[in-house]
């Protein structure tokens, strides 16, 4: 009986990631493995510059110099990164002009993600709906962009930054890897030689962008490394709202994902990311899934900028990142609101730093942990305060909720103060999901499923708020589902 | 409608009903009155479910089913509606979430359509004026903060707003002024009806003042000793528990 019901659990387990399917289209590859040729592939194929190709060089010099990182507290088995490919594209001569002429099955496959790909779909909407101009990335090249038009009136921006190399070369020239350097760190280096895709935005001064911006990252091939980059800057004055998502085919072997995402916000400036990561994350045994070592890092370079993180963390088989702000103008705002739900056997470190350097800068940091199964959630971060940094303030909540007896959680944090006229406040809790409250809400009619998601989504509500709606509402159901099957 | 018999339910091990024997018919108001530890909080939480009450004789029927059989959420559905004497606090859901997903969940189980917003909304605001609830208050987590009046006053909203068919109230006047003690039990003498049946668990009288039983019994030792008419309840707060006392061992 007890096996029964294990194997049904099982199954059920399985059927939970609903993006797990696999398109099948074209694909063209890069050889495996990964050396300075690899990387001259690459920067020809995206008919790249000969500084970006230099630019890349040196990267991949710097990162054949460096040992990954063994500080976080995950375990995986080791990357063969000779094994991996570092270009997979959806086969095409020239690339989509337009939507008509993009492979109907990538539209189909973002269709099944609810991803509103088609601009009259969005349009047909009701009146006074949000609009979102999408940036859709299939395995390493951007395949679609929409309401490229509306944005160029506002004088925004917005397209993959293959295109931003040819059409922009200045502004992606001055900006790239200012924020973070190509020997930052390991995944930032191998990031910087190989990166083939991702999204390029740029707020001009004074510019309140018309509309949610949002990038769908999709890994679709086997064996495929995906290493996008994601630059935006927001001009003096300018205001820019960006969502990301992601979500990866079920497969047995793991795969890389090792982004970079470098924010710049000018005097005044205000940008607000958000990320909804759903990538698969393995199965119950941890077998499959992707690693996702990730380097997110904003700059808030002029004084009373601001930039806000929000995350949402359910997938990956291990997740490496911590967004982070570098509060370099005097007054500015960093914050980071983070969701992190692990179940099975997944290992998430996640966290952020938040560097003052400029005088009276303010920090927030709200992070809420949920673990599950036999899975491992540790928050890590710093929060210090230079010399100069008079009057800065941090506030820190890291709240950790624990679901059944086999998971854990951990709550690393790193304070370091150069000055003494700086306040730094850390609040930090853990609970077990009680059986009361349980049965409470299961008294009222709500099946122990319903009965979790319930109060696992009151204690990520302070989280969920910060989220732009239509996310907010999606991201719950998500955490809803990540945690199918976690109890009993 | 319920019907108890020879009820024995265990908990980490020790036995505290020991074959308990009850018929409370459709209309009724029964009240259990018994001394502190007898088993009265163990009668309404086995009769709902809660894990680790272990069952381990006897049987209940409700309306002709198998009560025992199904799980905590279903006998909700099926009708049975506990009101705890401590309410639990949850953290990040609004009252007005809670609720309406509750009610929600009831209804899919019982194979009926979701209630509407505008007409949810409709319902509750009735409820709570009744009640004198505030909707603002609606809009806070549940119970979190809430006083221990404003915690009872919330459980008699949501019996309200679900309509079970059975109620067992359990100790529903503890922590209660004079004031909230009348809010609170005209709300439950409001659900009074034909088709529907209570059991009311309490320690004092006072309650069965406001909430008139139709029968009374005492509860000693995890076993019914007496029955009787409402005027049992009045004989208990004159003389006490102590003669029962012997009666049991």
């Amino acid at each position: 009986m007890a096996a029964v019901k294990e194997t049904i659990d099982t199954v059920a387990r399985l059927e939970t990631y609903e993006h797990g399917f696999v398109t099948d289209i074209e694909t063209e590859f890069a050889p495996k493995g990964l050396n300075a040729d690899i990387v001259r592939f690459i920067s020809e194929k995206k008919g790249e510059p000969e500084w970006m190709l230099d630019w890349r060089l040196k990267a991949f010099e710097r990162w054949q110099s460096m040992d990954e990182p063994t500080w976080a507290k995950v375990k995986y088995e080791p990357v063969d990164y000779q094994d991996l490919y570092y270009y997979a594209a959806p086969k095409k001569k020239e690339g989509p002009k337009s939507l008509d002429e993009i492979d109907p099955e990538i539209l189909k496959t973002y269709e099944k993600l609810g991803i509103p790909l088609k601009e009259q779909m969005v349009l047909a909407g009701v009146e006074g709906a949000p609009k979102y101009a999408v940036d859709a990335v299939f395995d390493s090249v951007s395949v679609v962009t929409t309401f490229k038009e509306e944005l160029k009136k506002a004088g925004v921006i917005f397209c993959s930054i293959s295109e931003a190399l040819r059409e922009y070369p200045d502004l992606v020239r001055q900006y790239l890897g200012s924020v973070v350097p190509v020997s930052d760190n390991y995944f930032a280096a191998l990031n910087s030689a190989v990166f083939s895709d991702g999204s390029f935005v740029y707020v001009p001064p004074g510019v309140r962008c018309p509309m949610e911006l949002s990038t769908y990252f999709r890994i679709n091939a086997e064996n495929t490394g995906q290493f996008e980059r994601t630059l935006i800057i927001a001009d003096k004055g300018a205001y820019v709202s960006y969502l990301e998502g992601c979500t990866a085919p079920q497969r047995d072997e793991n795969q890389l994902h090792a982004a970079v995402v470098e924010l710049v916000a000018l005097d005044d400036a205000n940008i607000k990311y958000s990320t909804v990561q759903n990538w698969y994350p393995g199965d119950a045994e941890g077998k499959g899934g992707i690693y996702n070592f990730v380097t997110k890092r904003a700059d808030c370079r002029g004084p009373r900028s601001k930039v806000s993180w929000t995350q949402v963390e359910t997938g990956s088989n291990v997740t490496w990142k911590y967004p982070s702000c570098i509060l370099r103008g005097d007054d500015s705002v960093g914050e980071f609101y983070s969701i992190a739900v692990t179940n099975g056997a997944q290992q998430a470190d996640t966290g952020t730093k938040m560097i003052h350097l400029g005088k009276n800068t303010r920090s927030r940091i709200i992070s809420k942990g949920v673990s599950a199964g036999k899975s491992t959630n540790t928050y890590r971060g710093l929060v210090s305060a230079h010399a100069k940094a008079s009057g800065a303030r941090n506030f820190t909540q890291c709240d950790s909720l624990l679901i059944g007896k086999t998971c854990a959680a951990h709550t690393v944090p790193y304070v370091e103060s150069d000055t003494a006229k700086a306040q730094f406040e850390h609040e930090a809790t853990t609970t077990r999901l009680s059986e009361d409250q349980l049965f409470y809400a299961m008294q009222r009619g709500l099946s122990q499923e319903e009965a979790v998601a319930l109060l696992v989504n009151g204690f990520v509500r302070d989280v969920l708020q910060e989220l732009p709606m239509e996310f907010a509402v999606e991201a719950q159901k998500l955490v809803a589902i990540s945690l199918e099957g976690s109890v009993g | 409608m319920l019907n108890i018999q020879n009820l024995t339910v265990s908990v980490d091990a020790k036995t505290i009903l020991k074959g308990l024997t009850l018929d409370v018919p459709a209309g009724e108001v029964h009240a259990i009155m018994g001394p502190n530890g007898a088993g009265k909080s163990t009668l309404g939480y086995s009769l709902a479910g809660r894990p680790n009450y272990d069952v381990t004789g006897g049987s209940v029927t409700f309306n002709g089913e198998d009560l025992l059989e199904k799980e905590v959420h279903e006998r909700a559905a099926a009708g049975l509606y506990l009101s705890f004497q401590y309410p639990l606090e949850i953290p990040g859901v609004p009252a007005l979430t809670f609720l309406r997903t509750a009610l929600n969940s009831q209804r899919k189980l019982r194979g009926e359509d979701e209630v509407t917003a505008p007409d949810f909304l409709k319902k509750v605001r009735e409820v709570a004026k009744s009640l004198k609830i505030d909707m603002d208050m609606l809009k806070r987590p549940l119970n979190v903060g809430f006083s221990g009046g404003e915690k009872k006053r919330m459980e008699v909203l949501q019996m309200a707003m679900l309509q079970p068919k059975f109620l067992i109230l359990d100790e529903t006047d503890s922590g209660l002024d004079i004031d909230a003690l009348k809010v609170v039990s005209d709300g439950v003498n409001a659900l009074r009806a034909p088709d529907r049946g209570m059991l009311v668990i309490t320690h004092y009288q006072r309650l069965l003042d406001h909430i008139k039983p139709d029968r009374v019994h005492v509860l000693v030792a995890g076993r019914i000793v007496k029955s009787g008419g409402p005027e049992l309840a009045l004989e208990l707060e004159a003389r006490g528990y102590d003669e029962y006392l012997g009666v049991a061992a």
